[in-house]
């Protein structure tokens, strides 16, 4: 018997179980472009060199296009479709179109995940390569400028954006914080 | 309603979010490739492995056998298509376009084969899987400056050499002259968006979803393939990921959809993949430029000279024209310039964002940069000296030439007065630090455009037109002139473009776009307001005038006015000597380009150009394998552009422009941010490390195997 090229999935994407029958070759960007009608995740190169299918899996940055749909089974996913509820945008795309962090949009909803992403890695504490401390013990660095462009280099743009989407990344970690700082301030 | 347009406040100037921002912030914007067809069958490119020689044989029969595989076109069982007819302006189409048409192969990535399959998982391995025998011939894929087959070669609106005053006896009579050949890298635009096209016929209809910069050029070229009437070919473009010239007409991919779609009878989709669109899409040339300039002790030019290799195909004659900037910006007794091309085995390079003015303003603002220093002379002063009173090859006058107010501002905001000019000499840690500047500047076209404005019985505009936002804002900057014009608030109008159904408009390019459309947008709204000032109602059907400007755009066209963009680029670079890594560290970017629309827009833009600069400066250069003819590493591992970490703080900024004489006003500025920040950048480098770098891009390994200059 030849061995099966297909399998059934059940893939949880932006909180929603889907499940279908995808070739074992399929992608996990083109699971979500072309057989879930989830556009938003773009392909921009198809090898993992450009950043414009990046999705949250579990949270964290991940290029769906080097991802296997089969092996995200049980993953939570997230994509630029997911980010926004109930039309009220996240804060992270509210400062792209605010502050035109884009131009020609392709590698936009990439940018956006990673950006929401990157934020949280930031919060977290975790170190980039423009860390000057990174003992487990040391305060975080700010989110400078310089910090946000390392840990947003894996997203290419070649509009070139890159200016407007690190003002973009700034002014929204400051609102991000501040959305927290209420959070916590109702909690207590 | 009223149908009149009432009160308003004012919209050109002022920023304005993008109308479809929402869209491409939530991923609900659909580019072409996204687009669900009932029935779609996938096609997948194969090209050539040789540079040069003949197809023997294609072993089709076990990739037809693979599972959903519907197809595989070939030379042997293709359409005939039509390659022979001549475009009053552009010419001859690229052969490229004659798709399987013959079994020759002259060039590596040329299209051999096309695969359709019902999945593109399907598509992609069979098309993996075919075997193409070749007879291989021996390529020249060599660009040398003392190749044989060097000629003079004329682009659109381009002559190819230009000459004025006895160059040699100038030369002797210079007290300084330099004397310099530079080069830079072979340059691919690599919009983030891969070409995508569906192709779909109704009978002898042809219907065309893509991604491109003008669908009616699309349409036109693909109507003379298929020898069909050229209103039965419709094309759309809605959002499109990037383009930069890549898309600015019709290639392989498009041939191959409808062509596939027509022997199949279902929907064709192909989508090229990141390495295709290297040799499928055109590219920049690398060049080759010969400098000469003479001038009196006061840097006052007696002699210029400027002369531009690059490559062309075998298949299409393509110059990159990269003396024009020369043949404009500055005036000497003796000016000459030749833009030269030599036929190579190599695919058809093409326009790619400020063609010729991007790598020629490398040259030019270079060799004044030394001219400056030769002289001792500081380099803005150097250029105000040679500012001409007319066009120097044209003896037109200026338009507006306002290149002067960029230096000056600049120079004020950039903190140019407290310069040390002695290179070498500012250290920081274990960088050496320098500033340089350049001036930029780019043509400004107007093209024949036809658009519709349509006002409905809700009190809104309807504004048609086959314009394309390639991500400019293009579509957000005719809302705000629609509604300029109409006296309307901007959120009254909605504007629909890219389709050509709405008549013939020019292609977005050569910074000519917005310009051309904003013309055209304007006399229909005249038009319409004229006839809703009649005073009769709207009726359910709304009012609709059609408005074009061929006549008008051919005048202005043919007039005796130099009319042009400028802009003063600076750079603050730091190097290290030690390893060779150069970083740019700020710049700053002053345009002259008439009435800016949209302030939020035009500052993404021009920042876009001079990202652009920085990327050529530093880091675009294509790879060829000599020994095989095609390029090693085709993608954005081998090809690196510009990531945010090599992007510090760029401004972007513009000094008033009025320009009178200008029926339009509006500008261009797609390419003028591009134009100069390489030279800037490399002008910089000299000031940090004393060292002339020629060569773009200014890797570590030219950094460190630099000898420091005498």
């Amino acid at each position: 018997m030849a061995p099966a090229t297909s399998s059934s999935v059940t893939l949880n994407i932006n909180g929603e179980k889907h499940t279908l029958s995808v070739d074992h070759r399929t992608t996990l960007l083109d699971a979500l472009r072309e057989r879930l009608d989830l556009t938003g995740s773009k392909k921009g190169c198809d090898q993992g060199q450009c950043g414009a299918c990046t999705v949250l899996l579990d949270g964290r940055r991940a290029v769906s296009c080097l991802q296997l749909a089969v092996a995200a089974e049980g993953r939570e996913i997230t994509t630029i479709e997911g980010l926004s509820e109930d039309g009220r945008l996240h804060p992270v795309q509210q400062a792209f179109l605010d502050l035109d962090g884009y131009q020609c949009g392709y590698c936009t909803p990439g940018q956006i995940c990673s950006a929401v992403a990157v934020i949280e890695e930031h919060a977290a504490g975790w170190p980039s390569a423009v860390t000057d401390d990174v003992r487990p013990e040391a305060q975080p660095a700010p989110l400078s400028a310089e910090e946000i462009r390392e840990r947003m280099s894996g997203n290419l743009c070649r509009c070139g954006a890159y200016v407007a989407i690190v003002e973009a990344v700034a002014q929204a970690a400051a609102t991000v914080a501040e959305q927290a700082g209420t959070e916590e301030a109702t909690a207590a | 309603m009223s149908t009149t347009t009432g009160a308003h406040g004012k919209v050109i100037g002022l920023p304005y979010v993008r109308v479809e921002g929402r869209d491409k912030v939530t991923g609900a914007a659909r580019y072409a490739g996204e687009v669900p067809f009932p029935g779609l069958a996938h096609g997948w490119l194969v090209l050539s492995t040789i540079a040069r020689g003949r197809v023997r044989s294609l072993d089709t029969a076990p990739v037809l056998d693979m599972p959903g595989v519907l197809a595989v076109l070939h030379h042997g069982n293709a359409l005939p298509v039509d390659i022979s007819w001549v475009d009053p302006q552009l010419g001859p189409p690229d052969a490229t376009l004659g798709v399987f048409q013959h079994d020759r192969v002259p060039y590596a990535g040329w299209p051999v084969a096309l695969v359709v399959a019902e999945t593109s998982e399907q598509a992609r391995e069979a098309a993996e899987a075919l075997k193409v025998d070749y007879d291989q011939e021996s390529h020249d894929v060599d660009l040398s400056y003392d190749h044989p087959g060097v000629y003079p070669l004329v682009g659109p609106l381009r002559p190819a050499t230009e000459e004025k005053g006895d160059l040699a006896a100038e030369l002797a009579a210079s007290d300084v002259v330099v004397e310099a050949e530079y080069t830079t890298g072979q340059g691919h635009h690599n919009p983030m968006e891969p070409h995508a096209v569906t192709a779909r016929w109704e009978g002898e209809r042809l219907e065309v979803l893509d991604s491109n910069q003008g669908s009616p050029f699309v349409a036109g070229a693909l109507a003379q393939v298929f020898s069909l009437e050229p209103t039965a070919v419709r094309v759309r473009t809605e959002h499109v990921g990037g383009a930069f010239g890549s898309k600015s007409q019709a290639r392989t991919h498009h041939v191959a959809a409808a062509m596939a779609a027509r022997i199949l009878d279902r929907p064709v989709r192909v989508v090229l993949t990141r390495r295709q669109m290297f040799s499928l899409t055109g590219y920049r040339s690398a060049t080759i430029q010969r400098i000469r300039l003479g001038a009196n002790p006061e840097g006052k030019l007696r002699a210029v000279e400027h002369r531009s290799l690059c490559q062309t195909s075998t298949t299409y004659e393509y110059v990159e024209a990269s003396t024009m900037m020369t043949r404009m910006m500055y005036d000497a007794d003796a000016h000459h310039t030749a833009n030269l091309a030599v036929r190579l085995d190599v695919p058809t390079p093409g326009f790619m964002r400020a063609p010729g003015e991007a790598p020629g303003s490398f040259a030019l603002e270079c060799a004044m940069d030394e001219l400056a220093e030769k002289c001792g002379i500081d380099p803005i002063e150097l250029r105000l000296r040679n500012e001409p009173e007319r066009g120097p090859i044209s003896g037109r006058e200026y338009s507006a030439r306002n290149v002067v107010a960029c230096f000056r501002e600049g120079a004020r905001r950039f903190g140019w007065a407290e310069r040390d000019p002695r290179p070498g000499v500012r250290r920081e840690g274990r960088w050496l630090l320098g500033t340089g500047t350049a001036a930029a500047t780019y043509p400004m076209h107007v093209m024949p455009s036809s658009a519709s404005v349509t006002a409905n019985a809700d009190a809104t505009f309807t504004v048609r037109i086959a314009a394309s936002d390639l991500g400019t804002g293009a579509r957000t900057a005719l809302t705000l002139a629609a509604a300029d014009a109409l006296e309307v608030a901007p959120e009254r109008v909605r504007v629909e473009i890219g389709d050509t159904a709405f008549g013939f408009a020019m292609v977005a390019a050569a910074s000519a776009g917005t310009r051309s459309w904003v013309f055209a947008i304007r006399k229909a709204v005249a038009q319409l307001r004229e006839q809703l000032s009649q005073g009769a109602a709207v009726p359910p059907e709304g009012v609709t005038v059609m408005a074009n400007t061929f006549a008008e755009a051919g005048a202005l066209h043919h007039d005796d006015k130099e009319r042009h963009t400028y802009g003063a680029q600076f750079a603050e670079v730091a190097v290290d000597p030690a390893t060779g890594e150069v970083r740019v560290r700020r710049m700053l970017g002053m345009f002259a380009a008439g009435q800016i629309i949209n302030p939020l827009t035009a500052r993404s833009q021009l920042i876009g150009g001079m990202t652009w600069g920085i990327s050529m400066a530093l880091h675009e250069e294509a790879a060829l394998d000599e020994a095989t003819g095609s390029l090693v590493g085709a993608d954005f591992a081998g090809y690196h552009i510009s990531a945010h970490a090599d992007v510090p703080a760029v401004e972007a900024d513009w000094v008033d422009d009025p320009d009178p004489g200008d029926p339009v006003g509006v500008k261009g500025i797609g390419e003028i941010g591009n134009v100069g920040a390489a030279a800037a950048i490399a002008n910089a480098v000299w000031h940090a490390t004393g060292v002339r770098h020629r060569h773009l891009p200014i890797r570590p390994d030219r950094v460190l195997l630099a000898a420091p200059s005498a």
